[in-house]
């Protein structure tokens, strides 16, 4: 809602996959009168209009809260994972971050583990299957003693919270030259492991996680950090150093 | 009329005393039923999660790529519970009171006081599970205020208390699927419930990868889908938020309650352009601390700094001084519509109206502020392109909440024997608006412990033979579902699924919106009707049905709104009161308040599938809400 702002010609190159065994192309689509407050995915919307209109098919993208924290859009602008814009997923993105005339390159995330399904829509599912060997309390329903009775001081708890607001994206991954999962493992550890609750099981979880996330196919870290700038939610490369301390003292006491 | 199955004897007794009639099944046995719970927000990965638990053999399904993206997570300002943590007089009474009071009397007592007890438990749960709320540097947790209230009850984490609270219950999800007792779909459209002998006994699905139309077989079927707001095209819900599994639950006898009301939330980031895909809530918990403002006169076009004290008008302070910011959601939202109305709207397009924080950022500190609502400022000013702590926000009412929902008795289960209904799915808790921090509480009420007990008194007490795949009634599913999807395919027509969908909002926004009249409710049924007709003969879809195709999707989701609409019209059209969130414009008070009449709809209204399969039509049954321990008044919130 910038009060004086100018209609913007937008170029878009954007990229198109059958399925996860077909060759994939960049198609070119000019779209014109694109409003600087339009979202990018917005953007993505009036694309497909114009497509279907004209009897083309329109371009298959992961989408759903449109408010930045379900961590289900997925796409790769101008080279970087979300876009230009720091600490903003792409449905966030708005395009008064471009100018007028602007070539745009569209494309899903890549890494060998986020198989393409179509189009820009990727199958993100060894996230799950990390969380699935580890990434929680082991508490059933009913268990649970007065919330109270858990202190936990400010400074942990904010710390914890910090990590839990990884949104499951991605972006990590694909901003990641080793396509490492790295900083997604190391924020579901730091949030569990900075907390009392859980702390029986921090060594089996460490270890059963990061297992999982190698034998998924993620690339090694090495510490470059892409992962970290990326992030639309910021979660800090310590976590990874976090990581790999419990890992490494798991490994002798566990194994 | 219908039975709610409302146990005998006083409230404060009536769950305890019904968790020790029901019927229990003996955890050896647990593992020889499938459960099928469609849906993974709070609701579903709760009770899903607690099921596996207890030793069922569950299925559970999202549309999304992940049970962790349910649209739950979306959810911003708090979980409200008992605790009476700050020590300022909150008790379960106190709770279900204030709930009652706020649905303005449409809801269920006895389901509510339910509610109420379990609240803190919840609290207790997730911090078990390690969902890192909000403290205080002694280490105890954090509460605010919402809307509703005169006491801090709301549990939060950050801006971010629905996320946190569904990664709690994914994550316990995860658990049970790793372990095996959990059997995971993604990218799974429920699109009809299976019955056998008026039973509920499977679902059918499309997987939204490939196409494929699937078979589910179980003993009974938890609807955990959420609510219908995108009906109106434009709200806060989630893009892949629809109606379908629950409504196309309706044609297999599943009643639909209360259609009629809808939550329109006051504080939303208005409108900007034509393009607009979807609006964006700003939490309720900013009004602890921002205040709500219009110029005091007409047409003053000055920016809001440029408008001095005196000729603001604050005009929720100024009505109900009691309460000022923090009225209910209905209230607000009609104030703010009311005053845009006599032209006294702000921004560009004039409808819109003040947030300011100036005063809290003066008397606490930009860095205090900043604690408590940075990620909400950063969303607005990622939108807008304003900075929210040096120019007022501006914003307006959108629709946020769905309190109808298919009709359930006291325990989950819909007019389907063996169909349960959890969360924003169901009707029961909210009445005829619902209150801040609500949502959350319910969703996890009815996974995590209510289902556990009454699901077990169904499958206890039910004959339950074992049905394949195989059986006619899932033959014949299969076939109408793939009938009806190549039909749609096959239009082939000019006009675009999203060009419905928006006329559909329009209509359902200026006639069955926050303002609701019986010659606007008359035109919108003709006019959706009409639109129906078009879409069914008109409407243009890419693609096959064999790969991934999110047109074809949202056509079958339209398809759906374009009947659920009408629902929601007729239904507003029969309840000759106002109510919450229903605001009748032939029913107001003489300062504009809604005015109920109980001596003729003091009653949930459930609407039976009457139609054919192509022309919907319903008859309107009732459930007389009995008021035995708060007494039917007049709310003031003054």
């Amino acid at each position: 809602m910038s009060e004086n702002s100018k209609n913007m010609t937008i170029h878009l190159k954007l990229w198109k996959q059958d399925g996860p065994k077909s060759k994939g192309a960049f198609v070119s689509h000019t779209v014109k009168d694109v409003s600087p407050d339009m979202s990018f995915l917005e953007l993505i919307d009036v694309v497909n209009s114009e497509f279907i209109k004209k009897d083309k098919r329109p371009v298959e993208f992961d989408h759903d809260c449109r408010e930045g924290i379900c961590g289900t859009c997925s796409m790769v602008i101008n080279g970087e994972a979300h876009g230009p814009q720091k600490a903003t997923t792409t449905c966030q993105l708005h395009m008064r971050s471009f100018c007028d005339g602007d070539t745009i390159t569209v494309e899903p995330f890549r890494a060998k583990t986020f198989r393409v399904v179509r189009d820009l829509v990727v199958d993100r599912s060894s996230f799950d299957r990390i969380i699935q060997k580890g990434g929680f309390v082991s508490v059933n329903t009913g268990n649970a003693q007065d919330a109270n009775n858990i202190p936990i001081s400010k400074p942990d708890s904010d710390r914890s919270f910090s990590a839990a607001a990884c949104i499951g994206c991605g972006a990590c991954v694909a901003a990641c030259k080793n396509a490492s999962a790295s900083l997604f493992v190391a924020a579901k550890i730091t949030h569990l492991s900075l907390l009392p609750q859980g702390q029986l099981e921090h060594r089996q979880r460490a270890l059963n996680m990061v297992d999982q996330m190698d034998k998924e196919g993620f690339g090694a870290c090495t510490n470059t950090g892409a992962c970290s700038l990326a992030c639309p939610k910021e979660i800090s490369l310590d976590s990874i150093a976090l990581m790999n301390r419990e890992y490494l003292k798991s490994s002798v006491k566990e194994r | 009329m219908l039975d709610a199955k409302i146990p005998n004897g006083p409230i404060k007794s009536k769950w305890e005393q019904h968790r020790f009639n029901c019927k229990r099944v003996n955890p050896a046995n647990r593992r020889k039923y499938d459960i099928l719970v469609v849906g993974t927000g709070l609701a579903g990965a709760s009770a899903a999660a607690s099921l596996a638990e207890m030793g069922y053999k569950v299925k559970s399904f999202c549309i999304q790529d992940s049970a962790r993206r349910a649209h739950s997570i979306a959810a911003q300002g708090g979980i409200n519970a008992a605790k009476n943590y700050p020590n300022d007089g909150d008790s379960v009474w106190n709770l279900f009171y204030d709930t009652v009071k706020g649905g303005d009397y449409r809801s269920r007592e006895s389901n509510v006081y339910r509610l109420s007890e379990v609240s803190n438990n919840i609290i207790d749960q997730c911090v078990a599970q390690g969902v890192p709320f909000a403290r205080e540097y002694g280490g105890m947790l954090d509460n605010r205020s919402f809307g509703g209230a005169q006491v801090s009850r709301t549990f939060y984490a950050k801006g971010q208390t629905g996320q946190q609270l569904l990664i709690g219950a994914y994550q316990a999800l995860s658990r049970q699927i790793g372990k095996g007792n959990v059997e995971m779909f993604h990218r799974r459209e429920m699109l009809d419930l299976v019955t056998v002998d008026g039973v509920a006994r499977g679902i059918t699905t499309r997987n939204l990868v490939n196409g494929e139309i699937e078979s589910h077989s179980g003993h009974a079927v938890l609807l955990c889908t959420g609510g219908y707001g995108n009906v109106f095209y434009l709200s806060t819900n989630a893009m892949n938020s629809n109606a379908t599994a629950a409504y196309r639950c309706t044609k297999k006898g599943a009643y639909f309650a209360n259609p009629c009301y809808t939550q329109i939330h006051p504080t939303c980031i208005p409108v900007s352009g034509e393009y607009q895909s979807k609006l964006t809530l700003m939490s309720e918990s900013l009004r602890n601390d921002g205040r709500i403002w219009v110029p005091k006169n007409k047409g003053d076009n000055r920016p809001p700094l440029e408008i001095p004290e005196e000729e603001r008008d604050y005009y929720l302070e100024r009505i109900y001084p009691s309460f000022g910011n923090l009225v209910p959601r209905d209230v607000a939202s009609r104030q703010a519509k009311f005053r845009v109305d006599e032209g006294r709207g702000v921004g560009k397009t004039g409808i819109a109206v003040y947030l300011d924080f100036s005063d809290a950022i003066a008397r606490l500190g930009k860095k205090a502020v900043s604690a408590k609502y940075s990620n909400l400022f950063e969303m607005y000013e990622k939108i807008t392109g304003e900075d929210p702590y040096t120019v007022p926000m501006k914003i307006y009412p959108a629709v946020h909440y769905t309190m109808g929902g298919l009709w359930v008795d006291y325990n989950l289960q819909s007019t389907v024997p063996g169909l349960h209904v959890l969360g924003e799915a169901n009707f029961s808790d909210h009445g005829a608006n619902r209150l801040g921090a609500s949502a959350l509480m319910q969703g996890l009420a009815d996974g995590y412990f209510v289902i556990p007990y009454t699901l077990g008194n169904y499958i206890g007490s039910s004959d339950l033979p074992e049905i394949s795949t195989d059986h006619e009634a899932f033959k014949l599913s299969r076939k109408e579902v793939e009938e009806s999807l190549s039909k749609l395919l096959n239009i082939k027509g000019e006009k675009l699924v999203d060009e419905y969908h928006r006329d559909l909002g329009a209509i359902m926004w200026e006639r069955v919106g926050m303002s609701r009249n019986e010659e606007g409710l008359k035109k919108a049924i003709t006019e959706i009707s009409a639109l129906r007709e078009d879409f069914w003969k008109n409407v243009k879809i890419s693609g096959e049905g064999t790969h991934l195709n999110a047109e074809l999707e949202k056509a079958a989701r339209v398809a759906d709104f374009l009947e659920l609409g009408e629902l929601m019209a007729r239904d507003a059209l029969e309840r000759k009161e106002s109510c919450g969130g229903h605001f009748r414009e032939e029913h107001q008070s003489q300062d504009n308040e809604a005015k109920r009449d109980d001596e003729n709809f003091c009653h949930v209204a459930a609407w039976e599938y009457t139609g054919s399969k192509n022309n919907p039509s319903w008859s309107r049954h009732t459930e007389k809400l009995d008021f035995e321990s708060v007494k039917l008044v007049t709310r003031s919130y003054k």
